[in-house]
């Protein structure tokens, strides 16, 4: 049996630790210990921005966005481009957009792609809400920023048909865009696989 | 436990932050999951998308483990499936077909059947209707085969027009219309060609959703709600990319 050697509050701080993600067993023990060491100076403010995050955290309920907010702070900035609307898959894909800081618009978080092999369908998706913000009127594109993947893929088609419907049945007439496919900067071709290569090709630009 | 196969990818999903558990359809060995190594890499998750062919190597110490797969890309064709709506909701639609199969329980004739279908994607006509013989097969392989080959009231082979939603049996034209408005339309080019036969048929749209009608009751009937499952959306999703095309067509 393996002794301990650390009382039940460090060890259940240890286990808790360890289900963050990139951290292990050790890494989580390493990280513990680091807190404990700087208790004053790390331990308590970290304490303290956890229970504030976990008392006031929230999802928007207008995009699905994670906040302490409601509406996010994303949705009440009127300085942003209502009419363009980027739908993204996750939370974290919103954020590394941002990060890019290449557009100014609004988002919507999918919550997921359809997955037959994890029994996710369209009802299990935000795809109703993205239908209605567009129903409302000020949205004139819809950027699909789903990942280049197949059930992303499948996700965007499942998203342009349902807004061709929403076109054809009420006259609501949006513009349905993608992210582009190819060569990422920094990308050596020798290094690239055949599929993104052949995306590339099929999707070059005349200079 | 080694062996080397190849096959169709199925799905991919995360298994912890790097790896990825890879499910394909292989030759010899059926429908069989593996953990990938470092699966979620960008490079290596292009080879693991769903439609690619690829080689794999299983390894495991028993053989009830999940084990590990090596695995090399013969053909990305997923990537180049990606901005066409007819091949993706295909390609996902045959992969939620083989998931109703038991695992590792060999089915190369429906996997070469996948695979003509995937190769033929660029004509819709001959793709969909592969894509209802391929329904067929599978309701057969699960045990449901449809008789579509005589008349189960008068026992000929002439003018089959009429399958019965409850029996699975064919029935002639004239013999089954009195029973018209309860049966299932039976499209000419599920009696007139054998498989083998039918490689570049393009029937007509409204025989082809009439097939996939036939195919999608019995899918319902015996697989579907029977294992309390929804129906793939993205079969709809093909039903509906296949009737724009036909649209286009038309036009």
């Amino acid at each position: 049996m393996a002794r301990h050697v650390a009382g039940p509050e460090i060890e259940r701080l240890i286990q808790f630790l360890g289900k963050l993600p990139g951290l292990g067993p050790r890494s989580a023990r390493r990280a513990a210990l680091h807190l404990i060491k700087k208790k004053e100076t790390l331990l308590g403010p970290l304490t303290r921005a956890m229970a504030g995050a976990y008392d006031t955290v929230g999802v928007c309920t207008v995009c699905g966005n994670v906040d302490t907010i409601e509406p996010c702070t994303l949705c009440r900035d009127t300085s942003r481009d209502g009419s363009v609307l980027v739908v993204v898959e996750d939370v974290g894909d919103l954020w590394a957009l941002e990060r890019a800081a290449a557009l100014d618009a609004r988002y919507h978080v999918l919550g997921g792609v359809l997955s037959p092999l994890d029994g996710i369908g369209p009802s299990d998706l935000a795809i109703a809400s993205l239908l209605e913000r567009c129903r409302a009127g000020t949205v004139r594109e819809v950027v699909l920023a789903v990942n280049a993947t197949v059930e992303g893929q499948t996700t965007a088609h499942y998203i342009t048909d349902q807004l061709a419907h929403l076109a054809e049945a009420e006259g609501v007439a949006i513009t349905v865009t993608r992210l582009a496919h190819g060569v990422p900067v920094g990308g050596e071709l020798d290094y690239l696989d055949d599929g993104t290569l052949a995306q590339a090709m099929r999707a070059r630009t005349r200079i | 436990m080694e062996w080397t196969d190849v096959g169709l990818v199925l799905g991919a999903r995360r298994l912890g932050e790097a790896d990825a558990l890879v499910e394909l359809m292989t030759v010899a060995h059926g429908r069989h999951l593996g953990v990938v190594k470092g699966g979620r890499s960008q490079r290596r998750a292009a080879g693991l998308q769903v439609g690619n062919s690829v080689r794999a190597v299983w390894r495991a110490r028993l053989d009830e483990h999940v084990g590990t797969f090596a695995v090399e890309t013969l053909d990305a064709r997923g990537a180049a499936l990606m901005a066409d709506p007819l091949g993706l909701n295909a390609v996902q639609t045959l992969a939620a077909h083989f998931r109703l199969l038991p695992e590792r329980d060999p089915h190369p004739d429906l996997l070469y059947a996948a695979l003509a279908i995937l190769a033929r994607l660029d004509d819709p006509g001959p793709a969909a209707a592969r894509l209802v013989r391929f329904e067929l097969a599978v309701i057969e392989a699960l045990g449901f085969g449809l008789d579509l080959t005589t008349c189960a009231l008068t026992g000929t082979s002439d003018d089959l027009a009429w399958v019965s939603p409850a029996t699975g049996r064919a029935a002639g034209r004239a013999a089954g219309l009195p029973w018209a408005d309860r049966l299932l339309a039976l499209p000419a080019f599920l009696v007139a060609a054998p498989i083998e036969a039918a490689r570049d048929e393009s029937p007509p749209l409204a025989d082809l959703l009439a097939g996939f009608r036939l195919t999608g009751h019995f899918l319902a009937r015996h697989v579907w709600e029977a294992r309390g499952i929804d129906p793939p959306a993205t079969r709809e999703g093909f039903l509906a990319a296949l009737a724009r095309v036909g649209a286009k067509a038309r036009a």
